[in-house]
């Protein structure tokens, strides 16, 4: 029994985390931006989704406000990188450090958001479909509805002319280019999407633990990018499946094994050391993969 | 009508390195003119091709397309009328995205990509027509992605999608160059044909001077940044390969190659 709680609160952490893998999909994978604003823009959602629920907003609101704070970081990066012309992982960092001061200013170091306030697994609609269930399942149903239901809109979004022209400027932006479109605008939009997606999950993450740190941003990115190289090298093979399907599997299979190395015994304070471990492997075996190991 | 009056361009200015490549460089294309231009490496081809659409910025001069400066316009805004095909087959196409995706996108170059249906599913009959011109078999590989064809076939499918819309310009760089003999004669004379019957004003760079003599009518050959040779229709119809090799040469050896 012990088991299934673990595999159900796990499946959730992977389910929840699923929305920043999308981010880190678009820069990464589409736009081939290599985006660490992600560090900061993560818990730049925590920060003020705290700050917004402990000032007594609806929860579902904060999520949407939180994304759309999220959107404004992504567009300082992607500003920096196109208009003042820095390299992508150097306006990524730019924004990051910038944003750990502001992330302080905003909720401190620490802020814990009391029981008594309602979040997005505790408020009315959510309580009104499945209030019987525990907690525990309910943060389940709710993070797949969230995780299917963003990736449904992400789908959707990928096939308008918009979405077709960001796929385009990562696979060859001269392209975009020869089609009169400023490729540098079209960047930023993925950023801003990106980004608003992590703080998104940022704010989820929050929500469910019921506290900020401003520590939570760190290492994100390093999971961002390996549940995305896990996901695309698992269904490398299968075209039908779609890269944020990918992607969420990938962040599914991250928590658990991120989950079994604890459960083996490891300790709390080498898991950033596991994570860094885990994405070192996830790259050299998606790369050989590729035949790119081959050159050595 | 395409001038180019009192083109400068400089490439590192200010370094060890500098070199002044136009100087009071000047051109007149006409409407509907189709130029082939040769030269050496080095001679400034590909630069005037550049300068033409806002690739690399000049130092001084006037692009005028139609009476207009376009010498300050940013690059993406020159293409609302030019066409280009490169040299390297994979620049024109996107490798990840199928040939119905690629043919959308070059379909609705010039428009604003909104929040519609990037395919329309509608026009997917009009994309086979136009493929078919080619005669290589393209229509028929419509959900297959461009990364997945080989050169040829990718610049091939470049050329329809670069004049899928009416433009003005085309231009073509080396756009031969990365072909095998067969596949380079075929894009060619596909060319040739599309520049005649969209009525397009062309501008082709070739290091292939058969090319160059027997398509176009007007013929350009540059060298340190001058057009020292430019023969108009009637005289280039008399023109062989052997007569352009001939200063070739002889520009060749002034350089020491």
């Amino acid at each position: 029994m012990v088991y299934v709680e673990l595999l159900v609160s796990t499946l959730t952490q992977g389910l929840i985390y699923a929305l920043l893998s999308y981010g880190v999909y678009i820069t990464y994978k589409i736009l081939d931006f290599p985006d660490l604003t992600v560090d900061g823009s993560f818990p730049l959602g925590a920060a003020v989704t705290a700050v917004m629920m402990i000032g007594g907003m609806n929860p579902y609101l904060v999520l949407v406000v939180a994304a759309i704070i999220g959107a404004v970081a992504g567009l300082v990066t992607g500003l920096i990188h196109v208009k003042l012309g820095v390299r992508d992982l150097l306006a990524g960092i730019i924004t990051m450090t910038g944003l750990y001061s502001i992330n302080l200013q905003i909720a401190g170091s620490n802020m814990p958001i009391d029981r008594s306030i309602d979040t997005i697994f505790t408020a009315a609609p959510t309580m009104m479909l499945f209030g019987d269930m525990s907690l525990m399942h309910r943060k389940f149903i709710v993070s797949i509805i969230l995780a299917v239901i963003v990736k449904l809109l992400l789908d959707l979004y990928f096939k308008t002319k918009s979405g077709l022209l960001l796929r385009a400027v990562g696979d060859n932006d001269i392209l975009v280019t020869s089609l009169a479109k400023d490729k540098g605008t079209v960047k930023i939009v993925g950023l801003v999407i990106a980004n608003a997606l992590v703080a998104l999950c940022g704010s989820v993450v929050c929500q469910e633990q019921r506290t900020f740190s401003s520590t939570m941003g760190t290492g994100q990115v390093v999971f961002g990018l390996a549940t995305v190289i896990i996901g695309t090298t698992l269904f490398k093979r299968m075209g039908f499946v779609k890269g944020t399907t990918a992607v969420m599997v990938g962040s599914i299979a991250y928590k658990i094994c991120i989950q079994l190395a604890i459960n083996f015994g490891l300790p709390a304070n080498l898991l950033k050391l596991a994570m860094a471990v885990l994405f070192l492997i996830v790259l050299v075996l998606g790369d050989r993969k590729k035949g790119g190991a081959s050159r050595a | 009508m395409l001038e180019l009056k009192n083109i400068r361009k400089v490439y590192n200015p200010g370094e060890v390195t500098e070199m002044c490549l136009f100087d009071n460089f000047n051109l007149t294309v006409d409407e509907g003119e189709f130029v082939s231009i040769v030269g050496s490496n080095g001679s400034g081809k590909t630069s005037l091709l550049n300068i033409i659409c806002g690739s690399i910025p000049i130092e001084g001069g006037e692009i005028l397309i139609g009476g207009k400066n376009i010498a300050k316009m940013k690059e993406h805004k020159r293409y609302q009328t030019i066409g280009r095909v490169y040299q390297n087959p994979a620049v024109g196409t996107c490798p990840n995205l199928t040939m119905l995706e690629n043919m959308s996108l070059a379909d609705n170059k010039g428009k604003s990509f909104g929040l519609s249906f990037g395919i329309n599913k509608a026009r997917e009959n009009f994309y086979k027509d136009q493929l078919s011109i080619l005669g290589l078999g393209l229509e028929d590989k419509m959900q297959v992605k461009l990364g997945a064809l080989s050169g040829g076939q990718r610049q091939a499918a470049s050329l329809i999608m670069s004049t899928l819309t009416p433009i003005e310009f085309l231009i073509l760089d080396e756009h031969t160059a990365a072909l095998d003999p067969k596949t380079a004669e075929i894009i060619m004379e596909l060319t040739g044909k599309v520049v005649k019957e969209k009525k397009l004003t062309a501008m082709m760079v070739t290091h292939n001077l058969r090319y160059a003599v027997e398509y176009g009518d007007r013929l350009l050959m540059m060298d340190k940044g001058h057009a020292v040779l430019d023969k108009g229709a009637e005289e280039k119809k008399h023109m062989q390969v052997e007569d352009i090799l001939d200063v070739f040469t002889s520009i060749s050896i002034e350089c020491g190659n």
